[in-house]
């Protein structure tokens, strides 16, 4: 795409001269400093491989990936798919890898949510909501998220055992069990459903562009929610009437040491989740404080001056704008959340590095452990930011 | 559109940065433990030839203890009895005692010796990487681990079994009795799998709760996040000693599976192995044969049997054998005492009986030496 115009500056090219093979030279120069230095630097990945490859030898150190084939025999807590500890190192890894994604795409959107209206509270003309938020803010920036993780873990065990439950509404029980939710037995029809609801929304967004750009044309704006409301609302539940509508509530009850049926937040995803998403919702806030204060202020007196409410110079003129500064921090918040959920070790939530961690003290394969770790960062990694990335030029395109 | 792009090739270096910042942990591990190892020294090998450092002969982290001067020893992060700073920050204990076994066998002082605190988690990438030259840590020899993961065991100085633990209130007497319930236990341990391995054996249900760091697990088996606690017995009792009131707990009767503990070596090193090895069995033997730091010197001078004279080093040359000083049970017995003496000064007092841990001649004890010889 070169619709970015060329700078005049580089647009002359220098005279083209032929390679003089000496070393007055500047080009022959420049070619081999860097062919020494990438030389050098493979030389020094070649030697580290090669002392590598040969102490494990000595040694007789496993090496190689078979083991991700073996019985992993690892016991694990809270799995979204099917897991029991007959199954294999890979499926373990992926119970990780899945879980990690959990953390990070749950805090991920609580965190922008709660940091946004965080950043917006923080320049707000209400004196005391401005400074409960600008106190949060240093509050949570300041103490280190390690802390913070085994504080909420420590408060959620404080809380009653599961004979003591505390039960604020029928079938909801909070104890140092976690937190336990009616739900219903989940099954095909509603799985299809789900499809259906996220064909919906995908739907109800083309809809929505196509209207807009209508509108653009006719002038006529066209509501969008009874399209919405028909297929995020109407379609899912129309596919699951017909698959016969199944409905098993499932209520959690206690039976033995433990709550039974349900749906459960186990207080090592919950203080994980929460340390996670105040931690960054701080951060969040001040990006969304200083992308708000470098619009100018004269886009507020001029949208002021056509007659919109504050809110709405803030949603429709402000924050649009804003958000070309808010963006490109944004991806590196998203990307600590990401990383941060490392530290779920500490409080025993089985992310990937935990579950790789103990894959690798099981197999003694240390290096095939930390390479899995480092693979599914750097792809969470990129995607993420390739995704920001692309969302960016988007928006950038709007700037006039 | 240069942005995306430009973004992957900082990806990429950035991984290059990782890479090179993860690797070299492992990789280095020789040429970082033994800068200073006289085979290495000796020839003028330049850098460029990590196999000469490398193949550096056996007995190099012997050479390479000497020459450093302090035994690196890794041990548990705190547990009573085994392994844990006392009042004064000194670390003391049954495994610790070994580490000083060791350090005294080289160079006759029970101080040379850097402690290690290592997880259950980190304790072999530590072994493997060269940051440690031992374990002593309630670490359970399995044919995985002196196979695949490239260590030796130096014998089994405790005999143990997995054990559960729960609160007196919760009324269970046996470990079927906790079907449904949720137990904490350490991850990259034995008593991990051994866990999933018996609930699966007992068509039992299981809810663990992993948590890294053993003072943050027993923390949420105390504060109530799981209804027991498993881990070898002398892990348990340990545990349940330094409670605030021990008798609110109980160690099941059951035991799960065979837990032999001993110290460990890395692979590739015979000569340390065997120093190791039979460091242990000498304190074995000295109980057997009634020395004891009381009565060493006096046994060294008038005990007729030619088998402890060959252990003490008047005759035989057995310490040269080793590579170590003559008189090396001689010191270390004097300072420590002997196999019964050590269990008696750490692991009576947190409520271990000798049990299979008693001397092969009293039944039902499995401690047993090879000959001196
Ligand atoms: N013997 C088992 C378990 C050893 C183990 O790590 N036990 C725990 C509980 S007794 C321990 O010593 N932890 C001390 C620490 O993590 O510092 C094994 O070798 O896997």
């Amino acid at each position: 795409m070169s619709d970015v115009p060329a700078d005049p500056r580089y647009a002359r090219q220098a005279p083209r001269r032929p390679l003089r093979l000496s070393w007055s030279d500047e080009r022959v120069r420049n070619i081999v400093w860097q062919a020494l230095v990438v030389g050098g630097v493979l030389a020094v990945f070649y030697w580290l491989y090669r002392n590598t490859s040969y102490n494990l030898e000595v040694r007789r150190i496993a090496t190689g990936f078979g083991f991700l084939e073996r019985e992993a025999g690892l016991p694990i807590a809270e799995s979204l798919i099917e897991y029991d500890p007959s199954m294999t190192y890979f499926r373990a890894l992926l119970v990780g890898v899945l879980n990690t994604l959990k953390v990070a795409i749950v805090g991920i959107v609580l965190a922008t949510i709660l940091g946004t209206l965080l950043g917006i509270a923080r320049l707000s003309r209400n004196w005391l909501l401005a400074r409960i938020a600008g106190a949060y803010v240093e509050l949570v920036r300041d103490l280190p998220l390690l802390l913070q993780l085994l504080f909420w873990y420590a408060l959620l065990q404080a809380l009653p055992g599961p004979r003591q439950a505390l039960n604020p509404v029928e079938g909801v029980f909070l104890s140092n069990r976690g937190l336990k939710l009616p739900f219903f037995r989940w099954e095909d029809a509603h799985s299809w459903a789900m499809i259906a609801f996220v064909l919906g929304v995908v739907g109800t967004f083309l809809y929505r562009r196509w209207a807009r750009a209508r509108q653009m044309q006719d002038g006529q704006p066209r509501a969008v929610w009874p399209i919405g409301a028909a297929l995020m609302g109407a379609l899912p539940l129309a596919v699951w009437w017909a698959l016969g509508a199944p409905f098993q509530p499932d209520i959690p009850f206690l039976r033995g040491f433990n709550f039974q049926g349900g749906l459960t937040v186990s207080p090592e995803f919950f203080a994980l989740l929460l340390g996670l998403t105040l931690y960054t919702a701080g951060f969040i806030a001040e990006i969304v404080r200083a992308g708000i204060l470098a619009v100018n202020q004269g886009q507020w007196e001029a949208a002021q001056a056509l007659g919109l409410p504050r809110g709405r110079v803030m949603s429709l003129v402000v924050l649009p704008q804003a958000l070309r500064v808010i963006i490109p921090p944004m991806t590196s918040q998203f990307l600590n959340i990401t990383k941060n959920s490392s530290l779920a070790v500490a409080i025993g939530y089985q992310d990937i590095v935990s579950i790789a961690n103990t894959t690798l003290n099981q197999t003694g394969q240390a290096i095939e452990g930390i390479a899995i770790i480092m693979l599914v960062y750097l792809t969470i990694s990129l995607s993420i930011s390739l995704f920001m990335n692309w969302y960016n030029a988007r928006i950038a395109l709007v700037e006039r | 559109m240069t942005t995306p792009k430009r973004h992957i090739l900082a990806g990429a270096f950035g991984a290059a940065a990782i890479l090179a910042t993860a690797l070299p942990a492992v990789a280095q591990q020789r040429p970082a433990q033994q800068p200073a190892a006289p085979a290495a020294q000796a020839q003028p090998a330049p850098a460029a030839q990590p196999q000469q450092q490398a193949t550096a002969p056996s007995g190099s982290t012997i050479d390479a203890i000497r020459a450093r001067g302090t035994l690196v020893c890794g041990v548990t992060t705190g547990l009573a009895g085994f392994a844990a700073p006392n009042s004064q920050g000194v670390w003391a204990g049954f495994d610790v005692d070994y580490c000083k076994a060791v350090a005294i066998a080289l160079f006759n002082d029970a101080n040379r010796v850097r402690y290690v605190p290592t997880t259950a988690q980190n304790r072999f990438t530590a072994l493997q990487s060269g940051e440690v030259d031992m374990l002593a840590r309630n670490t359970t020899w399995t044919l995985s681990r002196d196979t695949s993961l490239g260590f030796d065991f130096g014998g089994i100085n405790f005999f143990d079994g997995q054990g559960f633990m729960v609160k007196r209130a919760l009324n269970v007497q046996n470990a079927r009795q906790l079907d449904g319930a949720t137990v904490c236990v350490q991850p990259g341990t034995t008593t991990e799998q051994n866990l999933a391995d018996w609930a699966r054996g007992a068509r039992i249900q299981i809810r663990p709760v992993v948590i890294e760091r053993l003072e943050d697990n027993v923390a949420a088996y105390i504060a109530g996040r799981c209804d027991a606690y498993t881990t070898d017995v002398s892990g348990l009792a340990s545990t349940r000693a330094v409670q605030q009131n021990p008798n609110d707990h109980v160690i099941l009767p059951d035991v799960i599976s065979k837990e032999p503990l001993g110290p460990l070596v890395r692979h590739g090193d015979q000569r340390f192995a065997d120093l190791v090895r039979w460091v242990h069995f000498g304190l074995v033997a000295a109980e057997e044969f009634g020395v004891t730091s009381q009565n060493v010197q006096e046994m060294a001078q008038n005990d007729p049997r030619p088998e402890v004279q060959r252990m003490l080093g008047r005759t035989g040359g057995l310490g040269q054998m080793l590579g170590v000083d003559n008189l090396w049970m001689i010191n270390i017995i004097r300072t420590l005492g002997n196999y019964g003496e050590m269990f008696e000064r750490n692991l009576t007092p947190i409520g271990l009986q000798r049990g299979p841990n008693a001397l092969w001649t009293t039944p039902g004890g499995l401690q047993y030496a090879p000959p001196f010889r």
